[in-house]
């Protein structure tokens, strides 16, 4: 199935460019404790790595090497869908420089690990490498460990834009799914 | 940015000569607002921020997102919302609302039922709780006003709604898919089936767009298509009220029959007083409570417009009862966040030992799988093959049941733990009875009939055991034409104090089972005629 820059458009429309309410995983804490969770915000830069915030061409490139990986084969047009993505989402605001960082801290892991960075390994390699880090056990968390980060902004912000999108809806055989304005028609067809 | 911080430089100082103070901007103090801005002077304070709406979308990933709890999605939680829980059943009251110009109806589906005839008189005619000191006929004016208002999309076709004298003002959304399959099978037990009004534009409306199809109409509607109470937050500025966000009431001030100042706290520590010739306190059926006792004085110690000793007492909230499956065929759920199709048939068979239930068929039964997608330790094919896997196939059904007022079932102080303002916090005792539970395992057995009949093959049941709050909050200041067993007379004004309203679910003295927010409309209408009349 071919991905479009109009998925990617479509992607954008389900979650706004980042700037907006702060993402920080606020958690609530209830009176009696009971919703209390750990979400400690960190205080910038949680592991001590990520001193470099990698250019805007690195960033792409490693999101769209990445996005190899986690979409699955069917889909083509990768590297458009996700540059279009990318437009709307690396638009200047903190998330967007969190996002860069957690990018910057999973190449800097690529070179240490790997010797090249992440656009430059083999799938297999870019699958091991988000598993060395963990990204595939933890829970997404904006600001909390590599792993937690790397799932938040590298792994889940790619499979939230394929899934909101019409497209990537489509695959799972919904064509408009949750996140997508995509009118009152389609829950009214049965099915094709 | 947070929403708190936009606004820095607002000013919060009172209002001079106030006619009117309404404490709480949701919807009941939202349309009692716009009512009267025009020919009074009118102070709305709530204690939560003003949300920007260009923050929708941000709002609409984090309820997308597994590390955004639902509460965070609006900003609940916090040393501001701390409360505890001591009855047998755990209540999560921060899941069941939402502090902020707009109220919870920000986070609410937007289901709106009239109740029913016999719910006015539910002690008459069903020889349970007690009857209303007013009766549908009074209400039902103000509920047409309430369609109105809200812009309800619906149709007539549903034979066992209370009668209406006027269409709905947007048509009904059309049934779904999964509708029809349930059709066939209701067909066959001789259940009806039939529309449900909805808060939501199934066209544009007063300005506001149609209904698109974003699909997270709880907790957020980016669009605006469905109703929430800004809508006449902002109508009510525009008539010339002012509206001061981030201000919570501390405490009523009052002499023996009046109440003269709402005395309210500021970002910056401070506290003010506004006065006012008439206050109407609507902040929902847990804080209108709590700020009533945390205004007790020496002449009334019990708490504020407490001379019954019923504030607080006999909290209710509908529960919910839930049957759900799959069949070996697509039954496309998930592409919008509402449903299309209920059954009212067996509500008005409610007598003492089973209550009114109402009955729902899902278009969301089922994982929706952008949620799934991100979480699992799996991506590419493998995570493909999980959502197909986990999508497709599933059908629900769900309902809301009656739950009786009850003494041991009341919304407290906790003397142990105050909020950021060093209140005590608010203790909710949730116990909900018997009845209750049948009625819930009545529902479950025409559900899990209607589920047979569909060929379902059932996996889940929310009945009696797995049951749990509509976050519907019923019942803490009750109106009764007697001032020994109500706080409220028949017009929403309390017995103690001559120039105090009250407009909430609060005062519903029993619930039925219809979600409350169109009789909480129309309420607060009445209670905008009533203030205008006696000022
Ligand atoms: C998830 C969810 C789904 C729902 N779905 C439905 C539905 O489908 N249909 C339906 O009918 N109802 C539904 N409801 C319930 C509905 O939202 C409420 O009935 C309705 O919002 C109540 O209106 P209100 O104005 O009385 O109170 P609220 O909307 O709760 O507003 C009260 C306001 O008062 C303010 N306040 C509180 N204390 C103070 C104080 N001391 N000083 C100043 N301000 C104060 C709060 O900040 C808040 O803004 C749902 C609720 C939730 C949470
Ligand atoms: S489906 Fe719900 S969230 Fe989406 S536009 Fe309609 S009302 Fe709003």
């Amino acid at each position: 199935m071919e991905l479009t820059r109009r998925d990617a458009v479509a992607a954008l429309a389900a979650v706004g460019a980042t700037g907006g309410v702060a993402v920080a995983a606020r958690r609530s804490s209830d009176g009696d404790g009971r919703d209390d969770a750990e979400g400690t915000v960190g205080e910038g830069d949680p592991d001590g790595e990520g001193d470099a915030i990698p250019d805007e061409a690195t960033v792409r490139a490693a999101m769209t090497a990445i996005a190899t990986v986690v979409y699955p084969s069917e889909v083509d047009g990768v590297e458009e869908f996700v540059d279009g993505f990318l437009d709307g989402r690396l638009d200047g605001s903190a998330r967007a420089t969190e996002l860069r960082a957690a990018v910057g801290d999973l190449d800097e892991a690529a070179h240490s690990w790997y010797d090249a960075p992440v656009a430059e390994l083999s799938e297999a390699d870019r699958d091991g490498l988000l598993r060395e880090v963990g990204a595939d056990t933890a829970d997404e968390n904006p600001d909390g460990t590599l792993a937690e980060r790397v799932r938040y902004h590298v792994v889940n912000e790619l499979l939230l834009a394929l899934y909101a999108s019409p497209t990537g809806g489509e695959l799972v055989g919904l064509e408009n799914p949750q996140g997508h304005p995509g009118g009152t028609e389609s829950y009214r067809r049965g099915p094709r | 940015m947070s929403a708190g911080d936009a606004n820095r430089d607002v000013d919060r100082s009172p209002v001079a000569n106030a006619n009117v103070c309404v404490v709480g901007a949701g919807p009941a103090g939202a349309l009692v607002a716009d009512r009267l801005a025009a020919d009074h002077d009118v102070v709305v304070l709530d204690a939560g921020p003003r949300f920007d709406p260009a923050d929708r979308l941000a709002r609409q990933e984090r309820a997308i997102r597994p590390s955004s709890d639902r509460p965070d999605v609006w900003d609940v939680g916090g040393e501001r919302d701390a409360h505890a829980n001591s009855g047998e059943w755990f209540y999560p009251l921060n899941h069941a609302r939402v502090k902020g110009v707009g109220g919870s109806t920000l986070h609410w589906q937007g289901m709106v039922m009239r109740l029913h005839e016999d719910d006015f008189n539910s002690e008459t005619e069903r020889g349970v709780g007690p009857d209303w000191p007013i009766d549908y006929a009074d209400l039902r004016p103000y509920y047409a006003e309430a369609e109105k208002e809200l812009g309800v999309a619906g149709a007539s076709d549903n034979p066992y709604a209370p009668p209406r004298e006027e269409p709905h003002p947007m048509p009904a959304f059309e049934p779904s898919y999964s509708d029809s399959l349930f059709a066939e099978a209701c067909e066959e037990l001789g259940i009806d089936m039939h529309s449900v009004p909805n808060a939501r534009n199934s066209e544009a409306y007063d300005d506001r767009s149609a209904c698109v199809g974003y699909g997270t109409c709880q907790p957020v509607c980016p669009a605006g298509a469905k109703y929430d109470a800004t809508v006449h937050v902002d109508r009510a500025e525009e008539r010339g009220a002012t509206v001061i966000d981030r201000a919570p009431v501390q405490r009523l001030e009052h002499d023996a029959d009046r109440v003269t100042a709402a005395v309210y706290a500021t970002p910056d520590g401070e506290e003010h007083r506004q006065t006012a010739d008439a206050f109407v306190v609507a902040c929902g059926g847990v804080e209108t409570p709590r700020l009533l006792l945390l205004s007790e004085s020496d002449r009334y110690p019990d708490g504020l417009a407490n001379s019954s000793g019923t504030v607080g007492k006999f909290f209710m909230d509908h529960l919910f009862a839930g049957v759900g499956g799959t069949l070996d065929e697509p039954t496309r759920q998930n592409h919008v966040g509402f449903y299309t199709s209920a059954c009212d048939q067996f509500y008005d068979e409610a007598d003492e030992s089973v209550g009114p239930f109402k009955l729902e068929f899902f278009n969301y039964a089922g994982p929706s799988p952008v949620e799934q997608a991100l979480t699992g330790d799996d991506w590419g094919d493998d995570l493909l093959a999980r959502l197909r896997d986990g999508y497709g196939t599933h059908v629900a059904m769900g309902g809301l049941v009656e739950q009786l007022p009850r003494a041991d079932s009341y919304v407290g102080l906790d003397p142990d733990r105050t909020d950021d303002r060093g209140n005590p916090v608010p203790e909710i005792h949730w116990n909900v009875g018997d009845r209750a539970l049948r009625t819930i395992e009545r529902a479950n057995e025409v559900q899990r009939a209607v589920l047979e009949a569909l060929g379902a093959e059932i996996e889940w049941v929310a009945g009696p055991d797995a049951t749990g709050p509509a976050y519907h909050h019923m019942g803490t200041t009750r109106m009764s034409a007697d001032p020994d067993a109500g706080v409220v007379d028949a017009d929403c004004r309390t017995h103690d104090l001559d120039n105090c309203w009250i407009a909430s679910s609060s005062v519903f003295p029993t619930s039925g089972a219809m979600n409350p927010t169109l009789t909480i409309a129309a309420l607060a209408l009445r209670v905008a005629d009533d203030v205008r009349e006696r000022l």
